[in-house]
């Protein structure tokens, strides 16, 4: 479970306004700092507690994770593609580690 | 012989009945409901301070009946044009049964197109679960679901 790979789903193009779904998938234990090992000692918190996107540099959404959400987070949300460009996505640990991925999305007329 | 043994197993059982419900009272005292609600409410002054929330604008899609409490769906949409002076600006997802009352916190922009996510979250226990959307204009709206839980999705 140490490897962690940020998996998503973007199309490659859209036409001039669009609103298009973005889909993103990440293999995470999400640790909740909740549950006991065998020995009844408490496994420390390990999330991933925030999630950025950006589509050319600017910013798209960003979300706040707390350990109530699911392991292998899945996040949807929507983007208005109005030109061409990249859209780059980061995941960060709570242990400082940052996942990223990207996507280029193209506008057709 | 077949007696006496039929007697002691079914003696068995009965102490293995009450020893099983003495845990279920454990628990249910360990995780009471009333305390989560106002950890909730703590929260929710945390984030959106003294504003009071009104009912509606913020739609909130889960099962009714969740069998499993680990990975359950949600979807959150606000009905907004989303215009440059006219947009949502966050969801906040809050749990008044969990361990902890925060869910998560999804911040739009205009370039969203759309107020609406989804994502997966855990439940330890039948509970409500919240979501209140903040407004461009520093309107706030919330609304609550119920969601029946058969397995609890925190703890171990």
């Amino acid at each position: 479970m140490t490897d962690v790979k940020p998996r998503i789903k973007v199309p490659k193009t859209a036409k001039k306004g669009e609103i298009v779904e973005i889909k993103t998938l990440v293999s995470h234990v999400m640790e909740s700092g909740q549950r006991k090992d065998a020995q009844g000692n408490p496994i420390p918190r390990k999330i991933i507690n925030r999630f950025t996107c950006e589509y050319n540099g600017k910013p798209v959404c960003e979300m706040v994770l707390h350990p109530a959400i699911s392991a292998n987070p899945y996040i949807s949300f929507f983007l208005k593609v109005e030109e061409s460009g990249t859209l780059a996505m980061a995941w960060h640990d709570d242990d400082g580690s940052v996942y990223k991925a990207e996507s280029k999305i193209d506008v057709t007329a | 012989m077949i007696r006496s043994s039929a007697a002691s197993r079914r003696t068995v059982i009965k102490a293995m009945g009450a020893g099983a419900l003495a845990m279920g009272g454990v628990g249910l005292a360990a995780a009471p409901a009333r305390a989560d609600l106002a950890k909730a409410q703590k929260l929710l002054k945390e984030l959106i301070g003294d504003k009071a929330p009104q009912e509606g604008k913020v739609r909130l899609e889960m099962p009714q009946i969740a069998e499993n409490g680990q990975t359950v769906p949600l979807t959150a949409a606000v009905d907004s044009p989303m215009t440059a002076d006219n947009y949502c600006k966050v969801i906040h997802i809050l749990a008044d049964g969990n361990p902890e009352a925060g869910v998560c916190s999804f911040k739009f922009t205009p370039s969203s197109g759309r107020a609406e996510f989804s994502t997966r979250m855990r439940l330890a226990q039948t509970q409500n679960v919240w979501a209140v959307a903040e407004m461009s204009d520093g309107s706030v709206w919330m609304t609550k679901t119920e969601v029946k839980v058969t397995i609890g999705g925190c703890g171990g």
